[in-house]
């Protein structure tokens, strides 16, 4: 649907079901455990580390598009 | 504690700032270059959606449910990673047809329905005023933890801080906000004040964050050490509240929530869809926004629990730790600063909500009641521009004045503290009818009304009437035991449904029967004509290009158009838009006839002003309109798409004929080029016959005229003739034999040739040649090479041009050429090689054209110029080339080369290759 030269329809609808997978049941119950990771609670650190990734994965996706676009 | 006269200068002085900064920026957009007009800014302007609720509360939020705060960001980002797809989709529907607030934009897509416009006002009222009133209450908290000052509910109304807070708010308001009397124009001045403040709210509770991980503690780690000897504050961090394991079911309520609130809260449309300056922005902003949120987020859990570890302070107080953990640990600048932070996620979010919510109050609720009464029926009435703004602005302070009643009335009360959430659940009611409406094509005005009626009272039963009952204001009874007794409709129990939170069973049922309606009610019964047409038009909006259709069919008068479009947007616009659509067409203004285009223009002008619902109810009052049947909605569709097709048909025939034009271009060169070439053979040839005829005419002559000639002299001159002659008919049979070999008539008697054993027999015929020369002949053959399908005849002919040629231009008495024949992959290459003068470089590409021959005219060996050309053109035909090799003074080299098996039989090639030579 998007076409021109933004970033992909398709990328962008997989990175969104990545992104509801890894924020919700069953997966963050994996970072959910005592411990730590580098001397921080896991779990705060997992959270803010896949929130900084799916950030980095949308600013690739749509900087690598480069130009401009015209609709469809 | 700080002087109450401090923190009153530091929150007025600033909020005179955000007014020169968007005063700054309305002139700059005046003068066209404006401060807004990139990603970053409009990121930022995002940032409205970090009110006071993140402020303060996410820190209250941390304080006792750790991680649980979070949902509410993780959702935005979710939604972010969709926005290229979906919300640039809302920003050009809302572009093309002039929608200004999420009213609007449901009425228009559902038939621009008033009625539809007015619920969707109705619910956003009632959904936001309260968190209207939870930022008022933001800034009488945050004035008390500053100056120490008495609870604010006890002080009289008129000596109330915040509602000189809300009035001014109301005037920045109306200063910004009601600019232009069409609202689908942008307000800079507000969006460049609101970015600021996203910036300066940022910046405050990054510094705070770091006062109190740095400052009063020894980084996150020291944090997180101390916290693990206290128990409760180590569950803050897992998932687990209170036992009961992992509540995913809320936790997935709360990222859905957030993630359908970023779309549709009133303030984050305003921002994000119609203060849009470009949609390319999108792209961008979109990973800058979640960027902004992670940050603003990074110190929450280290402010909220370095709170909680620090002596003195309860959770009960998280909600201002922002602001009292600086105060009380001698940082009173920074506390200062952290106050002016609060203060701009406060007027941010009033300002912008207040806009949005006020648009959709006097378009959606005021005017039509105007409409219907009479009042601004009349068809020729006065200017209206000045009573819309009125309304407008009369909107603005009501509903900053309906929150500050809240705020008064409601307090402390618990109906305030939960209400973000609550507000969001009112606002996710819009999903199914926008964002089905945009995508699906099927859904219905009926489906929409029912599914919001039905969303929004189950939200008001299950989550609004709870939190009321739970300030104490009604009688809680019904929560426990259900309404008269009956247990299976408990508002937070409905059916029976249990384990789940209030929230989360509140959107489940809301939500669902929500969708369920959306849905069954559509598919239930076809939609309307104008429904149709609207669904079209949003569904489809990129697939537009110019032809759009226009679904109008009727008739109307110009001068009524031209005195609609005045009273509501103003002469000079209204003039506009004639003079525009004139120039358009190409014709004066005076001449122009009110077509449907122009209608739907004018339409879509006052919809800019008034709302779609409201410019449609008086369109359809200045013309005569002919109902839209849905087989008139597919007509004029097919008649767009008709048209498209004619525009793009047109395109490729024109496309094709340039194309055309190109090639026919290219081949009139080639033939003027060849034309040329023609001419030149011509005069050469002729040039070269001309030669031996003068001199054979003039001995002629001579003998004619002295019959006593001796003998001797005679025999002299008839000998030059006979050798001219010979030279003529040589010259005129090679003549013939290129034109033969050019046009294609050439004779080839094809037979297996031996290579080695021609070149043994033409060098056996030049011998004698080199012998009268002095020159001596190398041969350098192999013992045997495979044979070739080609004419011996006619290459002999080559082989004895090369070695003539070559025997030429070799010294006298000390000349030397060698022959070589060699097998190179597939191919039988033949090169001669002799010690002369060499070719010079700027003669070595002509020495294959006809008539060029080597050397200047004076000095070179008698020739008719055609043995190279031809002996190319044998080679030529039997899918070889002929090449030239030449170093001045070196000598040169002729060669050729010959494929020893042919791709196709001797037949077919010949024709192929001919062909190949006059191409």
């Amino acid at each position: 649907m998007t076409g021109g030269r933004g970033p992909g329809a398709r990328v962008l609808v997989a990175l969104c079901a990545a992104g509801f997978a890894l924020f919700n049941f069953p997966l963050l119950v994996v970072w959910d455990r005592p411990g730590t990771i580098l001397g921080l609670p896991p779990l705060p650190v997992a959270l803010f580390a896949i929130w900084a990734g799916l950030i980095a994965a949308l600013a690739l996706a749509s900087e690598r598009g480069g130009g401009r676009d015209d609709g469809e | 504690m700080i002087p109450p006269a401090v923190v009153l200068a530091a929150s007025f002085g600033y909020l005179l700032l955000l007014f020169l900064i968007a005063a700054h920026a309305d002139r700059r957009a005046a003068q066209g270059r404006s401060l807004i007009d990139n990603p970053g800014v409009y990121a930022l302007s995002w940032g409205v959606y970090c009110t006071a609720w993140t402020y303060f509360g996410s820190v209250g939020r941390a304080a006792s449910g750790g991680v649980w705060f979070l949902p509410i960001y993780l959702g935005p980002m979710l939604a972010m990673l969709l926005a290229w797809i979906v919300l640039r989709k809302m920003v050009r529907i809302a572009r093309t047809y002039r929608v200004t607030s999420i009213a609007d934009f449901i009425a228009s897509r559902y038939g621009k329905s008033p009625a539809l416009a007015a619920l969707v006002t109705l619910i956003t009222v009632v959904g936001i005023v309260p968190y209207i009133a939870l930022q008022l209450k933001a800034v009488a908290a945050g004035y008390q933890v500053m100056t120490g000052a008495e609870a604010a509910g006890a002080a009289a109304w008129w000596t109330d801080k915040t509602l000189f807070v809300a009035l001014t708010l109301a005037a920045f308001a109306i200063a910004f906000g009601t600019r232009h009397l069409d609202l689908a124009e942008r307000h800079e001045g507000m969006v460049a004040a609101i970015a600021f403040e996203s910036a300066v709210k940022l910046g405050a509770f990054l510094a705070v964050g770091a006062f109190v991980t740095w400052g009063l503690f020894d980084g996150f780690g020291d944090i997180w050490h101390r916290a693990r000897a206290v128990p409760e504050l180590g569950a803050l961090l897992r998932l687990d509240r209170g036992g009961g394991g992992f509540g995913h079911a809320q936790w997935f309520a709360l990222t859905l929530l957030s993630m359908l609130s970023v779309l549709l809260l009133p303030r984050q449309f305003q921002v994000m869809v119609v203060e849009c300056v470009d949609e390319r922005h999108i792209r961008r902003a979109a990973w800058l926004f979640p960027l902004y949120l992670l940050l603003i987020n990074i110190f929450v859990l280290p402010i909220a629990i370095g709170g909680l570890l620090l002596p003195g302070n309860g959770s009960a107080d998280a909600e201002t730790f922002v602001l009292s953990l600086p105060l009380g640990h001698g940082a009173p600048a920074l506390a200062l600063l952290a106050y002016v932070g609060g203060l701009s996620a406060i007027t941010g979010m009033l300002v912008v909500e207040t806009v949005a919510v006020s648009t959709m109050v006097c378009n959606d609720l005021v005017m039509p009641a105007l409409l219907r009464l009479g009042v601004l029926g009349a068809p020729r009435g006065s200017d209206l521009t000045r009573v819309l703004l009125s309304i407008r602005r009369g909107a603005i302070v009501g509903v900053l004045m309906l929150g500050y009643l809240y705020y008064r009335v409601a307090g402390e009360a618990y109906a305030l503290v939960s209400i973000g959430l609550i507000s969001f659940a009112a606002v996710a009611q819009f999903a199914p009818a926008l964002l089905g409406g945009i995508y699906w094509r099927d859904g219905t005005r009926a489906g929409a009304f029912g599914g919001l009626i039905a969303g929004f009272a189950l939200w008001t039963y299950t989550l609004m009437l709870p939190s009321l009952a739970k300030s104490g204001w009604i009688g809680g009874d019904f929560l426990a035991r259900g309404p008269f007794g009956i247990a299976l409709l408990a508002p937070e129990r409905l059916f029976g449904l249990t384990g789940l939170d209030n929230l989360t069973h509140s959107l489940f049922w809301s939500l669902g029967v929500n969708v369920a309606l959306y849905v069954g009610l559509s598919l239930a019964r076809a939609p309307s004509a104008r429904e149709a047409s609207q669904a079209l038009l949003f569904v489809d909006v990129f697939r537009r290009g110019g032809a759009e259709p226009v679904f109008w069919r009727g008739r109307a008068r110009l001068d009524d158009l031209r005195a609609l479009a005045t009273r509501f947007i103003g002469p000079e616009r209204a003039g506009a838009i004639f003079a525009d659509y004139a120039a358009e067409l190409g014709v004066p203004p005076a001449e122009l006839r009110p077509d449907a285009r122009l209608v739907d223009r004018v339409e879509r002008r006052i919809a800019g002003a008034v709302g779609t619902a409201s410019a449609r109810v008086m369109v359809a009052s200045v013309t005569r309109e002919e109902p839209l049947s849905v087989e008139d909605v597919l007509e004029i569709l097919d008649q767009a798409s008709q048209l498209r097709a004619y525009a793009h048909a047109l395109e490729e025939k024109s496309r094709s004929l340039e194309t055309a034009t190109a090639e026919l271009r290219a081949a009139n060169e080639q033939l003027l080029s060849l034309d040329h070439l023609k001419d030149d053979f011509m005069s050469s040839v002729t040039h070269e016959l001309r030669t031996p005829l003068t001199s054979i005419r003039a001995l002629s002559e001579l003998m004619l005229d002295d019959p006593e000639m001796e003998a001797e002299q005679r025999g002299e001159f008839l000998g030059i003739i006979v050798s001219e002659s010979e030279r003529l008919t040589r010259l005129v049979n090679q003549v013939l034999d290129l034109a033969k070999i050019e046009a294609g008539h050439g004779e080839w008697h094809n037979a297996s040739v031996d290579l080695r054993a021609l070149i043994l027999d033409a060098a056996r015929g030049v011998a004698e040649l080199f012998r009268e020369r002095g020159a001596e002949l190398v041969l350098d053959l192999p013992a045997s090479v495979p044979p070739l399908w080609a004419d011996p005849d006619r290459l002999t002919q080559v082989m004895l041009n090369l070695l003539s040629n070559a025997a030429k231009f070799v010294p006298a008495e000390k000349g030397r050429v060698e022959v070589t024949l060699a097998e190179e992959g597939g191919n039988l290459v033949v090169s001669v090689r002799d010690n002369g003068p060499g070719v010079p470089p700027a003669e070595r590409a002509s020495v294959f054209e006809k008539f060029r021959q080597g050397g200047d005219a004076a000095s070179r060996p008698p020739g008719t110029g055609l043995g190279l050309p031809i002996s190319r053109r044998i080679v030529d035909h039997f899918g070889g080339t002929m090449w030239l090799d030449s170093e001045p003074g070196q000598g040169a080299c002729f060669a050729f080369r010959l494929p020893l098996a042919p791709a196709t039989g001797p037949g077919g090639k010949e024709n192929g290759h001919e062909g190949a030579d006059r191409r």
